[in-house]
């Protein structure tokens, strides 16, 4: 049997693996990451709202859904539904498991990228599941229409992922983040780089691709979440904007590489900015529907990212 | 350290058997179709216990977007309403019991009477390379070829099964822009 979980030596020579006890700390990276998401959405809102300063809000959000009763609805499947509303929290913390914060890494697997596929997938199950197990009309439909939008966003995400995978020749995230010592990738594979933008936004239930939870169906997969349920939901879904800010770092934006700081400081630098871009970006697109985003992803987005992983694939190729 | 492994990898096989095991005992299809997905789950991160990291990996991934889209099929083609009544995840039980049966006793009696060889050599570097072309290697050709014609039937039977063609679309003469369809597209064709 395989020592493959306690694998010691790392893969890329220059990635340290840390002991699992410093998963606390990523945890606890990923909360604040979380909180300032949360925070910069809520002062932009009061912004657009003309209110005083929202920044507080997360904290006063907290704060009242924790003390709000907790409501149910009758014949509710309540082991379905806290699974789904726990999930989404879940799922952010497996993703940023692979990503390596400078030099130190938890979990070096040689296939990280599919990992965080792999990860990004488990969305669709656990938002469903938050839509199906309320046993309400308009979850449901919330549920169906994440569904949807996700037919139409994940192959597109998944062959942006394919291509700094191809030009760095490997799986492995750490080594995706050493092939840009050069030049990133970002630069060179511009619509891989804004197609997975768009899959992190579609796959953390925001923005564009909000209409899973929409006001037209009465707040849809979240209609009938409330108190904790309802905390943990929306925090989870600002996690995974995070998550899918910080795992772009070294896939798109060179990891750890810059001048003076360290590369653990450009790590959080460059994910704490594109988060910030993200977060922004979200509030400015429109909804998409999802019936119409379904032919818009097949057919727009689909053959331009399968070209940019052409271009990426005969470049590598040329290099040998 | 190994022990923790090896308590890992039994406890996940008891998760898988049990969780698949679950499929027919709950009374929703909702359910029967995410303990499915568990028990998906569990044996791929069994088989990254194998080293088989990327086989396992993409177990995991295709199997949760396979159920996630299965539940929906489900619950449309079964007639479960989503007022979650309970319904019965089994149909004809004696035959079922007995193939099952069956089955059982017959791989687990061909597991105890074969003459396992003892290991030769070691295993490769990368034991994924290793068994894509122990699976592939002299087949590559013939695969390359199969996945076209593949691709072209479910092309060929979707094309078939649907009921609407492009004159119900673009019209007798099929000059009607933009097409007419009950369900409009989002890039106006």
């Amino acid at each position: 049997m395989s020592d493959l979980m306690l694998a010691a030596g790392a893969i890329t020579p220059e990635v340290t693996v840390v002991p699992g006890g410093w998963a606390i700390l990523a945890l606890l990276i990923l909360g604040s990451l979380t909180l300032f998401a949360a925070a910069l959405d809520g002062a932009l809102s009061a912004r657009a709202a003309g209110v005083a300063n929202g920044l507080g809000r997360p904290f006063g959000e907290t704060a009242r859904l924790l003390r709000q009763r907790r409501r149910t609805t009758v014949q509710a499947d309540h082991l379905l539904w806290r699974i789904g509303g726990a999930g989404l929290l879940v799922t952010a913390a497996l993703m940023v498991t692979v990503v390596p914060l400078g030099e130190w890494m938890i979990f070096d697997l040689d296939v990280g990228v599919m990992w965080f596929n792999a990860m990004d997938v488990l969305v669709w199950a656990v938002v469903w599941l938050t839509g199906w197990g309320a046993n309400s009309a308009h979850s449901l439909v919330g549920g169906y229409r994440f569904l949807a939008h996700g037919l139409g966003y994940e192959l597109p995400l998944m062959f942006a992922l394919v291509a700094p995978a191809i030009a760095a020749g490997s799986l492995n995230v750490g080594q995706v983040a050493e092939a840009q010592d050069e030049l990133w990738f970002a630069v060179w594979m511009p619509v891989a780089f804004l197609v997975y933008l768009l899959g992190v936004v579609a796959f953390s239930v925001s923005g564009p691709f909000a209409p899973a939870i929409g006001t037209d169906i009465a707040g849809g997969v979240r209609a009938e979440l409330s108190g904790v349920d309802r905390l943990v939901f929306e925090a989870g879904r600002y996690a995974l904007l995070a998550a899918g800010a910080a795992f772009a770092v070294p896939m798109f934006l060179g990891g750890g590489a810059g001048p003076l700081l360290p590369g653990w400081a450009w790590v959080l630098l460059k994910t704490v900015l594109l988060l910030a871009v993200l977060v922004w970006a979200r509030r400015r697109v429109p909804a998409l529907r999802p019936d119409k985003f379904m032919e818009v992803g097949w057919l727009v987005v689909l053959p331009a990212v399968l070209v940019q992983d052409l271009v990426v694939a005969v470049i590598a190729a040329g290099r040998g | 350290m190994s022990m923790v492994v090896d308590i890992a990898f039994w406890g996940l096989g008891i998760a898988a058997v049990l969780a698949g095991a679950a499929v027919f005992y709950v009374d929703s299809m909702a359910r029967a179709t995410y303990a499915l997905a568990i028990s998906f789950v569990a044996v791929g991160v069994l088989v990254m216990f194998l080293q088989q990291n990327y086989v396992g990996v993409v177990t995991i991934l295709m199997m949760v977007m396979e159920m996630a889209i299965m539940a929906v099929y489900m619950v449309m083609f079964m007639g479960m309403n989503p007022a979650l009544m309970p319904m019965s995840m089994v149909h004809g039980n004696k035959t079922a019991l007995a193939v099952a049966l069956m089955t059982f006793v017959g791989l687990a009696a061909g597991i105890l009477l074969v003459d396992w060889p003892d290991r030769r050599g070691s295993p490769a570097a990368d034991v994924t390379m290793a068994l894509g072309e122990e699976l592939m290697g002299p087949k590559m050709l013939v695969m390359a070829v199969i996945s076209p014609v593949m691709v072209a039937t479910v092309v060929a039977g979707v094309v078939l099964a649907a009921h609407r063609t492009r004159y119900d679309r673009f019209g007798d003469d099929l000059k009607r822009r933009p097409a007419e369809d009950p369900q409009p597209g989002g890039v106006g064709r």
